[in-house]
């Protein structure tokens, strides 16, 4: 070094080297080749009770797939990112799974409004999302496959559990829910189904609470001089931690299920780990898929998911759960570990091609199918109550899988609309085909 | 029998039946072709078995059906009752209650779903209305008044002729009430309309309407006139008396939202008024209040698991404790240098506030955790038809009023508390009376993040606790201290219970999300018309 202290020549040359030796170390070390698969799930937040298994899985799922030699020759290589149940940031991080990891596919997003935050982006850089959970539908992107339920895979039947005998012949009903498009949109369809039914606006109550709400306390009270004459059902449609004080509050005010059943659409197994779940009992849920659900296939998940979480500390141990947008995620990534097989390739719009058709043997027994028009999986649907253990009893069932409507048939803008991504349709959401023969 | 049987069989048949109820043993012999159809796969046969079983009048039927309710029943395939326990000991007879040996694998859980449980409900009421014991009679009779129907009158009638009890006849004089209103006399459907208005049941309001309905042919499903206006009068009594009692009631969850918003607020109204630091940093404290019940919580359960009901002693001095010690750190470290600027401590507090959630996180984990509610917070008190005051939130209530109540103490009696006021009312001339303004600062702090921590431990007996917890609170804590006037406990507890009490009367008729809109917009209004809030400090260096 000379005497000002600046770095002479031979520092300069030195630096140089090492950075040379820095680049060539990092392209042989990125010689060893993998296929980069993004994972969106909220790990922190209002969503992080629900989201973070869907995490846990997705990573369970890819290890699998890498022992048994990965794809393409290549192994699988997980992408984590945690939008924080902000909604803007699912946006932000999808971008940045897609342009800055180069992900070949995304697993991710549980709120709808997550998931129309982050469509844009899709659509706008070509990705493919593989979204898990049941929603409103009224949506069919060609960026995206929906591995959860449309509402006649879900709502529709447990609306119609309700009114049958054995449900309770409920004739009011209360359509409770946190406030964004999911709930809102969900509603709108069964308060059009109800009024087929003969059930008008006098017996349907609406209300919604904000995401983190946590004072049930006059709503519960609503509810119970709601329903003082007619049997009646309250339809939840809560999203997230919110879950657990309505539940408390439920137990506290002591509203029974054998009075006043409540079916909710986003609370499965997990979501009732944190409960005392003795006070739910007779409570429901509507899915396609319960972890009580007994066959060979669903034990030998079980039994996997019990591993995985032993052999990498997971909290919760032995208390931890399956549910049915753990075993969509599954489903889910089968059918796109199948699809890139078959396609040879990575490419999304090789891929895209070849997941229709597709057909993974699901937990639940049934040979789960990709319809290769909609995106949309055909799935059997499970009603179930709540036990003293926070499992569920299946109480009604379907007798194989069902065909999802993307678009519903009680809305009179949306029955007209066609979802059919193959030739001569080509469309998500039209009345009429792209190409005329 | 059958009827083919010829006379001096049937007697004979009849003989040996009677011997054989008197074996021990035989009673399950009776209702043993009733327990092979409750392991049916049909629940409709199931349903059927329950209210057979209801209607025997036999006492072990009861004990069936208990046990088929509290799902400890099992059945062998032999058509014999079993019960198993949940705790792990062994299986037993039913009714003896000696170990029975049985093959697991061959034993059969009856299907319980909400349609057998509804049959349930009302078979155990009748069996249990023979029960020597008064509370399981009130009981049954109550449940009876819900959902008996006319094959249990004669029972209920029965019943009310020996029975003594005042509670135990107003139930079942209430219950036959009900179905008295199809009673062809025309004077006992007046009397049961009259006992309908007087016991105020908003359950039978729609058998009333249903009376008062006109049918498509514009007849009246009730054709006596007089009948039908008595029960156009019940209705109206009926709805009088529910208005009254939904007033009544969001009154009451108006307090205890209240209590809560002046929890969290309190120490918040401590702080800013005695140094003027704008603390983003105070949600933080309820959180750290909230975990500390939650790792005492752990602990307890560890360590002393028949003490867990009363973790929430230890809990609460030191969740007080944990949260003065962080404010103290907080205080002697940053914000000592921050007085007097108020965008400076804005900023630097909420840089605070985001590094305690991260180390929480660090080291609790992101998500939620859970915290028990002891067993005698859970449930509520049924105060009349349609108000239930959960008792969580009446402890609330009061651990509120008592924290006031020591707060208000301190401040008035001690010395510590003078100090306080002294520096809050005129920091300089306190300072050159001798009081060591620097230390008096941070105790002052230490006091308001400790009533956070107490703060926190009510919290978590309410809601989810999660690192975020802290976030959802601060700004009704800063609309509570605005809206009451800074500094002085009078006005926390009147922002507090105003701002609930407002809230619970507006959400049955706004919605959650927009009534907490109108509250901010009521808010913003005020503080245009007076600026200092609710009770203002007077004097001077107050305003200064």
């Amino acid at each position: 070094m000379n005497g000002t202290g600046k770095p002479g020549k031979t520092w300069k040359r030195v630096l140089g080297g090492l950075a040379m030796l820095a680049t060539v170390a990092s392209t042989t070390a990125r010689a060893e080749e993998t296929i980069k698969v993004g994972i969106l799930h909220s790990l922190s937040g209002t969503m992080a009770i629900s989201e973070t298994s869907l995490k846990d899985v997705a990573l369970m799922t890819i290890e699998e797939i890498n022992e048994k030699g990965g794809l393409l020759g290549k192994k699988l290589e997980p992408v984590v990112v945690d939008p924080a149940s902000n909604w803007p940031l699912f946006a932000e991080k999808a971008r940045e799974l897609i342009q800055q990891h180069k992900v070949a596919v995304t697993f991710g997003c549980w709120t709808s409004v997550s998931r129309k935050s982050v469509l844009p982006v899709f659509e706008e850089l070509n990705g493919l999302l593989f979204y898990p959970v049941q929603y409103e539908g009224e949506e069919s992107s060609y960026n995206v496959f929906y591995t959860g339920a449309a509402p006649n895979q879900q709502a529709i039947p447990a609306v119609e559990y309700l009114m049958s005998k054995e449900g309770g012949g409920a004739r009011r009903f209360v359509l409770l829910g946190t406030d964004y498009v999911y709930p809102r949109t969900t509603n709108k369809i069964l308060r059009a189904f109800l009024h087929t039914k003969k059930i008008g606006d006098a017996d349907i109550l609406e209300t919604y609470t904000p995401f983190g709400h946590a004072d049930y306390q006059t709503i519960v009270s609503k509810i119970k001089s709601f329903a003082a004459g007619k049997p009646t059902a309250v339809i939840s449609t809560i999203n997230g931690d919110s879950n657990v004080p309505f539940y408390k509050e439920l137990a506290n005010q002591g509203l029974k299920a054998t009075d006043i059943p409540v079916v909710a659409f986003s609370v499965g197994e997990e979501e009732l780990r944190g409960i005392d779940t003795k006070p739910l009992v007779g409570h429901l849920a509507a899915w396609n898929y319960f972890m009580s659900i007994k066959t060979p296939e669903n034990s030998a998940f079980i039994a996997k998911w019990k591993a995985y979480v032993k052999k990498h500390n997971l909290p919760g141990g032995d208390a931890r759960v399956t549910n049915d947008p753990m075993e969509a995620t599954y489903i889910g990534m089968m059918m796109w570990a199948d699809a890139v097989r078959q396609a040879g390739t990575t490419d999304v719009d090789a891929v895209r091609q070849a997941i229709g058709y597709q057909t993974v043997k699901s937990p639940s027994g049934f040979d789960i199918r990709m319809d290769e028009k909609n995106h949309h999986l055909w799935k059997p649907v499970y009603i179930g109550e709540i036990q003293a253990n926070g499992q569920f009893q299946v109480v009604w069932k379907t007798k194989g899988p069902v065909r999802a409507q993307a678009w519903s048939p009680y809305i009179p803008d949306s029955a007209k609309k066609i979802a059919d991504w193959t030739y001569p349709w080509v469309c998500g959401n039209c009345t009429a085909p792209k190409y005329v023969n | 029998m059958s009827s083919r049987m010829n006379p001096v069989a049937a007697r004979l048949f009849a003989a040996v039946v009677c011997l054989l109820s008197l074996l021990p043993g035989a009673e399950a012999a009776d209702l043993r072709p009733l327990l092979k159809q409750l392991a049916s796969d049909e629940r409709s046969a199931v349903v059927e078995a329950v209210e057979a079983l209801g209607n025997s009048g036999d006492p072990l039927a009861l004990s069936i059906l208990e046990a088929l309710q509290g799902g400890t029943l099992r059945l062998t395939p032999a058509g014999r009752a079993l019960i198993a326990s949940d705790t792990g000991s062994p299986l037993q007879e039913l009714g003896s209650g000696k170990a029975a040996a049985a093959d697991p694998t061959a034993l059969v859980t009856p299907l319980v779903s909400n349609q057998v449980r509804r049959a349930i409900e009302p078979a155990i009421a009748q069996l249990q209305l023979v029960s020597p014991d008064g509370a399981t009679r009130l009981k049954a009779a109550r449940e009876l008044a819900r959902r008996a129907g006319p094959e249990d009158a004669a029972l209920m009638r029965a019943v009310l002729a020996r029975e003594t009890e005042p509670e135990i006849r107003l139930a079942l004089e209430s219950a036959l009430a009900r179905l008295d209103l199809t009673n062809p006399d025309r004077d006992l459907r007046l009397q049961a309309i009259r006992r309908i208005q007087a016991q105020g049941d908003i359950q039978l309001k729609s058998e009333l309407v249903r009376l008062t309905a006109a049918k498509e042919d514009g007849a009246f499903a009730e054709p006596d006139a007089e009948v039908r206006a008595a029960a156009a009068a019940a209705i109206h009594a009926i709805d009088r008396r529910q208005t009254l009692v939904g007033l009544v009631a969001n009154l009451l969850y108006g307090l205890s939202l209240g209590s809560v918003l002046l929890l969290a607020a309190l120490g918040l109204a401590i702080t800013f008024g005695q140094m003027g630091i704008i603390n983003m940093a105070h949600g933080e404290m309820l959180m750290l209040g909230a975990y500390t019940a939650y790792a005492i919580q752990n602990f307890v359960r560890s360590a002393l698991p028949g003490l867990f009901d009363y973790y929430l002693v230890p809990a609460l001095p030191a969740a007080f404790l944990v949260c003065a010690l962080v404010g103290i750190a907080l205080e002697r470290s940053i914000l000592r240098f921050l007085y007097g600027r108020p965008l400076e401590s804005l900023l630097a507090t909420w840089g605070i506030s985001l590094v305690i959630i991260q180390v929480v996180r660090l080291v609790f984990g992101a998500q939620n955790v859970t915290v028990a509610n002891p067993s005698w917070l859970s449930g509520g008190y049924a105060a009349a038809p349609g108000l239930v005051l959960p008792y969580s939130r009446v402890a609330i209530v009061l651990l509120g009023a008592i924290v006031v109540a020591l707060v208000w103490l301190l401040l008035q009696r001690t010395s510590l508390g003078l100090q306080i006021r002294a520096v809050t009312q005129n920091r300089p001339m306190a300072a050159s009376m001798g009081v060591r303004t620097a230390w008096v600062d941070t105790l002052t702090f230490a006091l308001g993040s400790g009533v956070a921590g107490i703060g926190g431990v009510a919290l978590s007996q309410l809601g989810n606790v999660g690192p975020e917890l802290g976030q959802s609170y601060i700004v009704d804590s800063f609309m509570v201290v605005v809206l009451g006037g800074v500094g002085n406990i009078g006005g926390a507890i009147a922002g507090a219970m105003g701002l609930g009490i407002v809230a619970k009367y507006l959400e049955p008729f706004t919605d959650a999300v927009l009534a907490k809109i109108f509250l901010l917009l009521f808010i913003i209004l005020f503080i245009q018309k007076r600026p200092q809030g609710l009770f203002a400090l007077k004097g001077r260096a107050a305003e200064g």
